[in-house]
């Protein structure tokens, strides 16, 4: 590997660990599309920072993003709580109307420098490795790498120190707030550093990678794991996965990298939704059709008992509206498990069959957790 | 020159009719979407159309607007599909499964999107204006096929109006009535596609979701009629459409799309703070009001206990006295009593205050609703008697007078309250 491409890689990864790392948070509080509002609300605090300073240098712009970044926070808040609109109406109302104020203050006053709409919005961190900084009169290396390094530092410290008020806020907000935490605070220290790791990924990856790095791994993990600790690492691990392949896809295309990353998220989440082993489409399907079959033999168990004679096939078919097949098949599960007999004159429970039916309302029916 | 005042106002007179033709259709579909609560489902559906824009053209290799609107149609119903069943199918919550969606599918189109620039020709494909809209290229067909797409849709909102209007507030009294709710359900997904890909090209992908959400969010304070809403929505939504599109017009540098949203925005400010009833600036106004209320009664009725503790005997009361009853400040003892003197209730000597013969009556006739209450609450509701003073202060001024009536009549008349304080009755006031 060459070095630019170990450059645009290391960024990916950082970029993929922070959004992992702080969107496992937003996927479990349910507030993703805040993730999302907050990526396309930063750009007029971005817009402001680079007319004030002239320049793109990463201090103003994280501070005037994450502005911005609170301010919708707070916008959206408020609207929500005056109980005149719904959260996701007043999420819809408020990043749109930032979202154009920036648009409106970059073409109207940045026409000339080099800030453009399709950069912020799809980025391009294939030039990560072409933007170096120096210091000192010694070349630093690539700005995206000090940038996104920072943010992941800044994300890595506000788990570590706010683990147990995150994990309990986002769990049980109302235990939260009667143990003394602040639920507002965490919140409020959460969508900060959201606002932060958005326009420290921003110029490198773009908005939307952004979102999509933010939401699909923790969604991914979320399908795998039950605990918040290994739901974290896990997502950051596909976060890396998904940069690592996007990568191989988009350059295999001659595409953008961004988008190939956000398409391979896409196809690992797809891989978890069908394969989870505990909430895959696949074990889902599997779990309702073994309850169904259950239900079934059940169902002519209790049909069967206290009758006298034996009840012939016929007469089980026209009774349940089953096929042919369909009776066979559930007369040979019971007889396997010695639960009815068969012989000419038709079935018969026996008396395991009986004593099954005393515990067949009161067992859990469907697999817990 | 005055060839190209024309040929100006002839782009001018494009961007106008686009914009207002997606403002009041988007603003009348907004109205079923913020209802239904699922006001980012057309955020999710403008990103997702692009890969369906992109497949379209490398299957067609056509820029004409009817296949790529098609591509994209074909792509939101996917996507909006693929939200459904990631919800209905998995533990993943809707709000993750939008913004799966949202990110992915943007995602492929902009790979898609790459790959076609990388194609002889490509560069010219014209295809990034759906990305970020841009109304001044919107031309005669363009506008016969945004104009006829969005007849349909309205045509479809007036015929299924009732139908909509049982999926927006009650869908299970719709099922049950024998309405297919799943089938309309789509229906109206479908709609919003179309008017999503609509606004592409005028609007672009992010500030879609704000031409159907804005408009019917600022209708939404006016009026808690559907039918009303509705109309009101696309006007809003057409008068920002239009003005939008004026002012960008007239102002170098000044995109048609952000000014779009921006007035609608404007608009949604307004009808949140003035609008009649839900206004938040009148819902201040009242809290205020209630609270100087509040206030005054409280006052009067210190003013009367002090004297009613001397033996019955309503002399004048220092403000020193005041300020230890409710830990109140002189100044705020002043602010609380000027209304009181003014109405009359209250006449003062120095600092101290006295109530009038007009003021005791009043000041009964709070205690009398506080001293009500807590009895009621102690008989009918067994609190003990040292739980129900800081309820009754409440109550006592949101009690009608003829509800303390009936409390009076239905208590038997009580001569003392829990503490053993006496009633103030009303004919003893008035004698």
């Amino acid at each position: 590997m060459s070095g630019p491409t170990l450059v645009v890689l290391a960024v990916g990864a950082l970029v993929a660990s922070s959004c992992a790392i702080v969107g496992t948070f937003l996927v479990l509080r349910r507030m993703a599309l805040l993730g999302d509002a907050i990526s396309h609300a930063v750009l007029p605090g971005i817009a402001l920072a680079f007319m004030m300073t002239g320049s793109r240098a990463a201090l103003p712009m994280v501070v005037g993003a994450g502005a911005l970044g609170v301010v919708t926070v707070f916008l959206v808040e408020a609207l929500h709580r005056s109980r005149r609109l719904k959260e996701d109406a007043s999420i819809g109302v408020v990043f749109p109307a930032l979202f154009a104020i920036g648009v409106i203050l970059v073409s109207r006053y940045t026409s000339q420098v080099d800030l453009d709409i399709d950069c912020v919005l799809y980025g391009e961190i294939a030039y990560a490795p072409l933007d170096t900084i120096s210091a000192f009169g010694r070349n630093l290396g690539p700005k995206a790498l000090w940038v996104t390094g920072a943010t992941l530092l800044v994300d890595l410290a506000l788990v570590l120190l706010l683990y147990k008020e995150l994990k309990m806020t986002s769990f049980d907000p109302a235990l939260a707030a009667a143990l003394g935490f602040s639920p507002v605070l965490v919140h409020y220290a959460l969508m900060s550093a959201v606002s932060v790791t958005v326009v420290g990924a921003f110029e490198s990856v773009g908005a939307i990678l952004v979102v999509a790095m933010l939401v699909v791994p923790p969604a991914a993990a979320y399908l795998l794991v039950e605990r918040l600790s290994a739901m974290i690492a896990l997502a950051v691990g596909l976060g890396i996965a998904a940069t690592g392949l996007g990568y191989a896809f988009a350059r295999a295309l001659d595409a953008s990298i961004a988008g190939g990353i956000a398409s391979a998220a896409g196809a690992i989440f797809v891989a978890a939704w069908i394969a989870s082993p505990r909430h895959g489409v696949i074990v889902r399907v599997a779990r309702n059709r073994a309850l169904a079959r259950r239900l079934d033999g059940e169902l002519l168990l209790l049909h069967l008992k206290d009758r006298a004679a034996a009840l012939p096939l016929d007469a089980v078919r026209r009774r349940f509206g089953w096929t042919g097949k369909k009776v066979g098949r559930v007369v040979a599960e019971l007889e396997s498990e010695r639960l009815v007999t068969q012989d000419n004159g038709g079935l018969a429970i026996t008396p395991e069959g009986a004593r099954s039916l005393e515990t067949a309302g009161t067992a859990p029916l469907a697999h817990s957790g | 020159m005055t060839e190209g005042g024309i040929v100006i106002s002839y782009t001018l007179w494009n961007v106008l009719a686009g914009s207002t033709i997606l403002g009041v259709t988007g603003g009348v579909l907004g109205c079923f979407t913020l209802l239904r609560r699922q006001s980012l489902l057309g955020d999710a559906l403008a990103h997702a159309a692009l890969p369906g824009v992109c497949v379209a053209f490398l299957l067609t290799g056509s820029k004409s607007p009817l296949p790529l609107l098609l591509g994209a149609l074909a792509a939101g119903v996917a996507g909006s599909l693929l939200i459904l069943s990631i919800v209905r199918w998995s533990r993943v919550k809707e709000d993750s499964a939008i913004g799966i969606i949202l990110s992915v599918f943007f995602g492929l189109g902009i790979v898609l999107l790459t790959r076609i620039q990388q194609l002889p020709g490509g560069n010219q494909s014209g295809l990034d204006k759906f990305l970020f809209g841009q109304a001044a290229s919107l031309v005669a067909s363009d506008l016969a096929v945004m104009g006829t797409l969005s007849l349909a849709v309205l045509a479809a909102v007036v015929l299924l109006f009732k139908e909509w209007k049982l999926l927006a507030f009650d869908r299970t009294f719709g099922a049950s009535l024998g309405y297919p709710m799943r089938g309309l359900e789509i229906g109206l997904t479908c709609l919003l596609v179309v008017v999503v890909v609509v606004g592409l090209q005028t609007v672009g992908v992010v500030l879609m979701v704000a031409t159907l959400v804005t408009p019917a969010a600022a209708a939404r304070q006016w009026t808690d009629r559907l039918s009303v809403m509705t109309v009101l929505s696309g006007a809003i939504g057409g008068i920002s459409g239009a003005s939008g599109a004026i002012a960008s017009g007239l102002v170098s540098h000044l995109p048609t799309g952000p000014t779009i949203v921006l007035v609608a925005s404007a608009m949604l400010v307004v009808s949140l703070l003035f609008a009649p009833n839900r206004g938040l600036l009148w819902a201040a106004l009242r809290e205020r009001r209630f609270t100087a209320r509040i206030r005054r009664e409280n006052l009067l009725k210190d003013v009367y206990l002090f004297g009613e503790r001397g033996g019955g005997r309503f002399e004048f009361v220092s403000r020193p006295a005041l300020m230890g009853e409710r830990g109140l400040g002189g100044a705020e003892i002043e602010r609380h009593s000027l209304p009181l003197l003014r109405a009359g209730l209250l006449e003062r000597f120095g600092d101290a205050l006295r109530l009038t013969p007009a003021g005791l009556v009043e000041a009964e006739r709070l205690v009398r609703k506080h001293r009500l209450w807590e009895v009621y609450l102690t008989r009918r509701l067994e609190l003990p008697p040292d739980h129900v003073h800081r309820d009754a202060e409440a109550m006592e001024h949101a009690l009608s007078e003829a509800a303390v009536d009936d409390l009076d009549e239905m208590l038997g008349f009580p001569e003392v309250d829990p503490h053993g304080r006496r009633i103030p009755r009303r004919e003893k006031a008035e004698t």
